[in-house]
């Protein structure tokens, strides 16, 4: 993680992944964002938010359900973090990355 | 006289009405169970119908006969909860109170809620295993396909039996490679996960696994419809994946009774907000809630059901003596993994420790390997069909506890900081 500069250093994984979900802030995942060429929206944030909320809450993730949380649609939620948007949203919402059990 | 209302009398519901009524005396409590079905199967068995490993029937046994003397069971649909008035509705029409409810309804398959998944192709070119009828028509497939390109499709990420796609393209490899035609099929492993295996852990310990078998995977395939003229699978960034014969494991979602009820996740998905430790429900404090119809980040398992119902029972027998909870669920999960060729290898972890390496001490059958493939947990795993039948629905103990224990396991972690 070499590539975080002006964002406070945070203890992250091997993966890049958020160790303490109580660590994160918006510099951060701000400057998370920034190295998947993401500049963060209003709706960006929605999902975000709404991904802490879940996580929180200790509930199980997926595509499907971001789908169906009223903020986007699935279609949108490709368009917002392209590629691998729940390993990407995750990771930028400092919660762990998306997991099966093994 | 009081009355404990368990909706679903699957795995989980089942399991609770047999442990509560060795609890609870006869003469001051109820113990009524509602299922659609008069059949219970065994799901764990519909891995093994498609390569012709089990029969059909060995699957099935009828509901009624599985609940101790002084359990009602009502062969019943559920149309909703009224959670407010404590009243459970029938399709019938006809209307039950209960001082306690118990929600296990689980979770069931969905392929209507992929386009053209259950299109023309479906039990042709398509088929589920997550069902007993899927995995009877895969069997008849199976058993005449002549080879091609098999594609095993994961449509979400939460799903129960989270090993079981896997185990699948184990056991594909085996079967063809026993029928000789291993060289005709081609098996590709298409996951909306970012790996066929996702914990540090498990990817070191059995990616290996998947190079030996020559199982291509594609990772990161969420999909979005299926083209039933062209044959291939679309994702929602619209990448393609073509199939000669699709083995899917469709959406998953909890009971339709939850969506009536109104008490599901926000989501959609009809999965009951619960609380993860106590297991009672969010919305109520005379609900409480188990196995796959839960929201909780635990997998969607009969061995995870059965460590939940051990907690439940002691928190519902705390909660009618207006105690407070002294049991929590710690998210237990253990699973053995076929990996083909009479072997298997065995997980065990809860909701903060991935599943690692080591042995799990197993009385009777000795220590097993975990994350690692050997012949004894293959018997394991078979052997789980006995114990299911005749320990875990009746409500025996069996020697795990249901909280997960760290002995025997190898913590590279912990070994560097000592
Ligand atoms: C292919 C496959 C392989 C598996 N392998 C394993 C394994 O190796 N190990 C393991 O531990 N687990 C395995 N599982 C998972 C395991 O079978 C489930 O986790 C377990 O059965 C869940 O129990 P449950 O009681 O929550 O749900 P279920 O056992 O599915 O029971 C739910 C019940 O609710 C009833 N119901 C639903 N809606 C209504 C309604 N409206 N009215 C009346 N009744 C209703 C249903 O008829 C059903 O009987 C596997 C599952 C599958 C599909």
């Amino acid at each position: 993680m070499n590539t975080l500069t002006s964002a406070p250093t945070l203890q992250v994984n091997e993966e890049g992944y958020l160790k303490n979900y109580q660590d994160w802030n918006r510099d951060w995942a701000t400057e998370i964002a920034h190295q998947y060429n993401i500049s963060l929206t209003p709706k960006h944030w929605d999902v975000l938010n709404w991904l802490r909320a879940k996580q929180a809450e200790g509930t199980a993730l997926s595509v499907r359900k971001v789908g169906n949380s009223g903020i986007v649609d699935i279609k949108e939620f490709y368009a917002l973090f392209p590629g691998g948007p729940l390993k990407i949203s995750s990771r930028i919402a400092g919660i762990p990355k998306p997991a099966s059990c093994i | 006289m009081k009355t404990i209302l368990i909706l679903g009398g699957g795995t989980a519901g089942t399991m609770m009405a047999n442990k509560l009524r060795k609890q609870l005396p006869i003469d001051d409590y109820k113990i009524q169970v509602i299922d659609k079905d008069e059949n219970h199967y065994y799901q764990p068995g519909f891995l093994f119908i498609p390569f012709g490993i089990y029969q059909p029937e060995e699957v099935v046994k009828k509901k009624k006969d599985l609940f101790s003397p002084y359990i009602d069971f009502i062969l019943a649909e559920v149309d909703r909860i009224e959670v407010e008035s404590n009243l459970v509705i029938l399709k019938n029409g006809a209307t039950l109170s209960y001082d306690v409810l118990i929600i296990a309804t689980g979770s069931q398959v969905v392929p209507e809620e992929t386009p053209q998944l259950k299109g023309k192709l479906w039990y042709k070119d398509i088929f589920d295993f997550y069902t007993y009828e899927g995995s009877v028509k895969l069997a008849e497939k199976l058993a005449n396909w002549q080879g091609g390109r098999l594609v095993i499709n994961l449509a979400e990420t939460i799903i129960k039996c989270p090993v079981a796609p896997l185990e699948f393209t184990f056991l594909a490899d085996a079967y063809f490679t026993e029928k000789g035609i291993r060289d005709k099929v081609s098996i590709t492993y298409v996951t909306p996960l970012p790996g066929a295996f996702t914990k540090p852990k498990a990817t070191k310990m059995l990616s290996q696994l998947l190079i030996e078998k020559s199982i291509e995977v594609i990772p990161d395939f969420y999909l979005q419809s299926v083209d039933n003229e062209r044959k291939v699978l679309i994702s929602y960034d619209e990448k393609e994946v073509p199939f000669d014969l699709l083995v899917s494991i469709p959406v998953n979602k909890g009971s339709d009774v939850i969506e009536r009820s109104n008490i599901g996740d926000e989501d959609g998905l009809n999965f009951v907000p619960t609380d993860k430790y106590t297991l009672q429900a969010k919305a109520k404090e005379n609900i409480f809630i188990i196995g796959d119809a839960t929201n909780v980040p635990a997998s969607k398992a009969g061995s995870v059901a059965h460590f939940e119902a051990e907690v439940l029972t002691e928190n519902i027998l705390s909660y009618i003596k207006g105690e407070p909870f002294k049991e929590k669920f710690d998210g237990h999960s253990n699973c053995f993994i076929e990996t083909g060729y009479g072997k298997a290898a065995l997980i065990d972890f809860n909701y903060t420790t991935e599943p690692l390496p080591g042995k799990f001490p197993f009385a009777g059958l000795g220590p097993l390997a975990l994350l690692q493939e050997s012949r004894i947990n293959h018997w394991g795993k078979l052997a789980f069909k006995w114990v299911y039948w005749n320990m875990l629905l009746t409500g025996k103990k069996i020697p795990i506890s249901h909280q997960m224990s760290m002995a025997g396991k190898i913590n590279e972690e912990e070994l560097i900081k000592k």
